[in-house]
């Protein structure tokens, strides 16, 4: 197990971003957002073999990203702009016109390190395997990680890309489903039951493991595992249970906050619950006219 | 210039496709294709058995065929899509929008059996909306052409450009005759020069327009044959050059008039060079079993009735 006491911090501060940037915009995605803040802070800060020459679309020769469920953007953004992708202060922007920062995420105003437009759900699996498939091709032993939702996975054409990538060995791909039971409508279970869930993928001829997405120390244990099981000829999934809101007392156990930004009163309450570690980004106004 | 045209030859389009495929497959080995389960009906099976680990079967799923052909482009590569022109588009429309065409993504979307020539599956298959729906989506070019040496050319051309295409075509069996002629995205192709009328046809309409004009010299009327083989971007130069000259037209295409390329060409011209001007395709109706032939008798695609089109343009213009 790698070192990770620097990261709890660095996730805490992501929480503030997520909570700060649906503020600001006053619309936005924060519950799953916060849920899945640890996630990818190990992605992006610990695990992502990544170039250190800038962003490139094609990302030869570096693990790559995608995020399916494209309305937690604000947890994405945070990551990629305080891995260095571009300006923190830039998530001032969030969900502003003319921002690269899309209210989903998008290619079309060339924000770095996204490399598909997400939002319409059920997408990205296929777009995963995909660019797991040009990978396989021109031998690059990097690897492919998607995050999905779980509400996501109604979607019919999820279905057709976990059969895809069993019948064609697709192993250099790591998808994680954030597992938190809840959809804007409700739980899961009262909307759309996903039922045995485990098994349904089993069943679909991947390798299934598990791992807690709220406690950074099983998150490196769980990422790592699914590592060691690429290459093997089966595609490997994540089962990660999250919390909804995770650590904000008030927007945890429901699914009210799945896509409600906090007022004044409960971004202060919220932020009071989340530490500063690297420094809160200012916000700007008229951030194209600076 | 058109008795230039005839030919004996017959072959489809589709293995225009297949052949030009497997051209752009030596050409580049950046080129990869992708079916869902119609191999055989695209004539893909030639690539797919030289190249087997530049070809992904994925069975019948449309939709996860488009978003690993994004996938695929996001990594450099240029995949090239192959199913039904039903399956290629209004199955998959938000798939083709989010994760191709606004991610700007370079997939080639092959579309075989297109429109009423389909011929006896019926209505369910002849999808007669396909060009209105991906000539709406920003970026994409959309490519229909007329016969086997065309289809054969755009593809080997697409695969060279860089950006989503759509190239549509077709089932039957059909008359080739642009062998010798060039072909260049975007750019029209004039087939007849003429004074009278200018006549606007795309894909397998082009050689009913071949016809139509053969029975209209008979009567001493002079068409000007111009083939528009890609429906987005418009060769805006060559429709307002001819149409200068003729002052009225008629497009032909086997499609649904809404939407279609004679929209295109008619919004062109109500902006620039408001003119007379008819429409033949499908008036807001779906198809049924037939030979290719009957049905495009039956729905009004016949060389007759583009001649039929012309002479009432004329008379529109004559009046006016």
């Amino acid at each position: 197990m790698a070192e990770f006491e620097h990261l709890p911090p660095i996730a805490s501060q992501v929480r503030r971003d997520i909570i700060r940037q649906t503020h600001f915009a006053g619309s936005g995605h924060p519950g799953g957002s916060l849920g899945c803040a640890d996630f990818f802070t190990a992605l992006y800060f610990h695990v992502l073999r990544r170039k250190p020459d800038g962003f490139s679309m094609e990302g030869k020769g570096e693990d790559l990203f995608f995020l399916s469920n494209g309305h937690i953007s604000p947890v994405w953004y945070s990551v990629l702009a305080r891995s260095g992708y571009f300006p923190t202060e830039e998530l001032s922007t969030f969900r502003k016109i003319s921002s690269r920062l899309q209210g989903h995420p998008a290619t079309h105003e060339h924000l770095p390190g996204i490399r598909i437009a997400s939002g319409s759900l059920g997408q990205g699996l296929s777009v995963s395997i995909g660019a797991a498939l040009a990978k396989r091709i021109d031998a690059d032993p990097h690897l492919v990680y998607c995050l999905t939702g779980d509400g996501e996975l109604q979607e019919g054409q999820i279905w057709e890309a976990m059969m895809f990538a069993a019948h064609h060995r697709v192993d250099n791909l790591i998808v994680t489903v954030d597992w938190n039971g809840q959809q804007i409508d409700g739980p899961n279970d009262k909307v759309m039951s996903l039922g045995d869930l485990p098994a349904k993928w089993a069943a679909f001829g991947w390798d299934v493991l598990h791992m807690n997405g709220n406690d950074m120390k099983d998150v490196l244990r769980g990422l790592e595992e699914a590592g060691s099981r690429t290459g093997k000829g089966k595609p490997v999934v994540i089962l990660m249970k999250t919390e909804m809101g995770y650590p904000v007392d008030f927007m945890m156990g429901t699914h009210k906050w799945h896509g409600v930004a906090p007022n004044a009163e409960q971004t202060e309450n919220a932020l009071s619950q989340l530490e500063e570690t690297l420094g809160d980004y200012p916000y700007v106004v008229d951030y194209r006219n600076k | 210039m058109l008795d230039q045209l005839i030919t004996s030859e017959k072959k489809a389009t589709r293995d225009g496709f297949g052949d030009g495929l497997m051209e752009a497959g030596l050409q580049d080995p950046n080129v990869v294709a992708l079916c869902a389960d119609l191999a055989g009906s695209l004539k893909m099976d030639q690539f797919a058995k030289t190249f087997p680990e530049r070809f992904f079967q994925v069975g019948v799923a449309e939709a996860n065929m488009m978003g690993i052909a994004a996938g695929l482009a996001t990594g450099g590569k240029i995949p090239f899509t192959g199913t039904f022109a039903n399956f290629s588009t209004g199955r998959v429309y938000d798939q083709i929008r989010q994760s191709i065409a606004y991610s700007g993504k370079n997939v080639k979307v092959c579309a075989s059996h297109a429109g009423l020539t389909l011929g006896e599956d019926g209505a369910t298959h002849q999808i007669l909306e396909d060009i209105g729906m991906i000539k709406m989506l920003p970026g994409f070019t959309v490519i229909n052409p007329c016969d086997y040496a065309q289809t054969k050319a755009a593809t080997i051309a697409i695969a060279r450009h860089q950006g989503p295409v759509y190239l549509r075509f077709g089932r039957p069996s059909w008359p080739v005759f642009t062998k010798e002629l060039p072909f260049e995205i975007g750019k029209a192709l004039l087939l007849q020069e003429g004074a009278d009328v200018s006549l606007f046809a795309t894909g397998h309409l082009v050689w009913k327009a071949v016809e139509a004009a053969r029975i209209l010299a008979k009567e001493g009327i002079s068409v000007e044959l111009i083939n528009i083989h890609t429906i987005k971007p418009l060769d805006e130069k060559a429709i307002l050059d001819s149409v200068l000259k003729t002052r009225c037209l008629v497009t032909a295409e086997e499609h649904q008039i809404a939407g279609g390329m004679g929209e295109s060409i008619a919004q062109l011209l109500a902006r620039r060079l408001p003119s007379p001007m008819e429409f033949v395709g499908v008036r807001d109706t779906f198809g049924e079993s037939g030979l290719p032939e009957d049905l495009l008798e039956k729905y009004g695609l016949g060389a007759t009735h583009i001649a039929e089109a012309v002479r009432k343009v004329l008379q529109r213009k004559s009046r006016s």
